[in-house]
């Protein structure tokens, strides 16, 4: 039986991981290598790495981390933020990173989708979609909006719409983040996420809202996502993944055992 | 010397360093000629059929690899197309002829769930059987991780090292020999992905 993935989600700045990441036990950890092992070793099923370093001159210390991971971290890992070309593509790929994912750039110009696939094969590209929830119009049938600037611009561009053209032009997988769910820690949006994954035949990561394990629950059965993402949950070491996993088992969530 | 097969089918860096992370003297062979060196042969790959056989033919590989592997017995690991490209068919895109290694086909996975989706991406979990020295000393139906849409029917089922279960059985390992193949990704498989490279590495 395929499992279910949780997937953990790492915000890096210039190498380093941008808060003052505490686990329980109050370490702090900056370095995202040692923190990627962490979560790697508590049985975590993949690793986003969410590049948001600000100046162009710096990204090179991100090619660093990736090849860092890629020596000893031996599950799938992605790589997102500030990829608006298939070079960009090649440098994270090259460097040992399983896929790369776009947002805004595939908004702008979704020509990159398929040169991405063409390049690099159709799992390795995974559209990223930030949606809002909107009034439902002729232009935005489905209710929900693709929005780009951290939800601040609107693009008037349906989400089902575009993730049924993102699995066309050739994204093997959806990275879809709820904006209004985003950092609310009540859940996920599940009428969005099982609107988009009952409507495509690629795999959906749901992201944004998670807070207690039994929202994970939710999304991979009620919203038919494939993935969840979280990031603020473990963080904090609010919970571990072990306790996540096993709660999701006693829902009768299928999930990748624990190690030998 | 692990001598991996470079025949432009991918990126290959996830392969090779999780070989060098076992201890492995491995090398990337971009010239069928470097395989001569090699003591053992990893064929990995991502993309499709056709194009992998076409690489294969045009860089000169087929002809090495078919020497090395079916004449002097080399051990052969292929990994995801890798293995696909063992059997004598291929219908992705058309029917397209395979290193023919293994007799099979390799057809388009069809789950019995419409639910399912395809490509099958993501850990699943095997069985194996007892006697598969690639997979020894695993837990009895270890995960993991997969990503493809077809999958290889062997014509003798004594050929089948691993299934798994996606709506119906699906090959997730072969077996003939000195040749050994996964369906799924051991380089991105943790800890048990890495139990196989090691099955591999101390096999003879």
């Amino acid at each position: 039986m395929l499992s279910k993935r949780v997937i953990v989600c790492l915000d890096v700045r210039d190498g380093k991981t941008t808060k003052g990441i505490k686990f329980k036990g109050n370490v702090d950890i900056g370095d995202p290598v040692d923190m990627a092992r962490i979560y790697y070793e508590a049985g975590c099923d993949e690793l986003v790495f969410y590049d948001i370093t600000a100046s162009h001159e710096k990204r090179g210390i991100m090619i660093d981390v990736v090849r860092r991971v890629a020596e000893t971290i031996f599950i799938p890992f992605s790589v997102g933020g500030g990829i608006s070309s298939v070079e960009d593509m090649r440098d994270v790929l090259l460097a040992g990173a399983e896929k790369i994912s776009v947002n805004s750039a595939a908004v702008k110009n979704p020509k990159i989708i398929t040169e991405g696939a063409e390049a690099f094969g159709n799992q390795c590209v995974v559209l990223g979609m930030d949606v809002k929830k909107v009034e439902k119009s002729e232009k935005i049938p489905s209710g929900y909006e693709i929005v780009i600037n951290g939800g601040r611009t609107y693009m008037g561009i349906d989400a089902l719409w575009w993730a049924q053209e993102g699995e066309r032009l050739g994204a093997g997988e959806i990275c879809l983040n709820s904006i209004d769910a985003d950092g609310t820690k009540e859940g996920y949006e599940l009428e969005l996420t099982a609107l988009i994954s009952e409507n495509v035949n690629i795999p959906v990561i749901a992201s944004g809202g998670g807070g207690i394990p039994q929202h994970l629950a939710d999304v991979l059965k009620e919203g038919k996502a494939d993935a969840a993402l979280i990031a603020s949950m473990v963080h904090y070491g609010t919970y571990t993944i072990p306790e996540i996993k096993e709660h999701l088992k006693s829902q009768g969530v299928p999930v990748r055992d624990q190690l030998q | 010397m692990i001598g991996i097969v470079d025949h432009r089918m991918g990126n290959l860096l996830s392969v090779f360093n999780a070989f060098e992370y076992m201890g492995a003297d491995v090398e990337l062979c971009a010239d069928p000629r470097d395989l001569d060196d090699a003591d053992k042969i990893v064929l990995p790959g991502v993309g499709a059929f056709p194009d992998c056989m076409k690489n294969l033919k045009e860089l000169g590989f087929q002809e090495v690899l078919n020497r090395l592997v079916l004449e002097e017995k080399r051990p052969v690991l292929g990994i995801c197309l890798g293995m696909q490209v063992m059997a004598e068919w291929g219908e992705e895109f058309g029917e397209h002829e395979g290193l023919g290694w293994i007799p099979g086909r390799v057809v388009r996975i069809k789950p019995e769930d419409p639910g399912l989706k395809v490509p099958h991406v993501g850990w699943n979990n095997i069985r194996y059987s007892p006697d598969s020295p690639l997979l020894k000393g695993l837990p009895q139906s270890p995960d993991f991780y997969f990503v493809h849409s077809f999958h290889m029917e062997c014509t003798d089922p004594g050929h089948v090292d691993a299934w798994c279960d996606y709506g119906g059985k699906v090959t997730a390992a072969v077996r003939r020999g000195n040749i050994f193949a996964t369906q799924f990704h051991p380089e991105k498989s943790q800890d048990f992905g890495l139990k196989i490279i090691e099955n591999f590495l101390s096999w003879h």
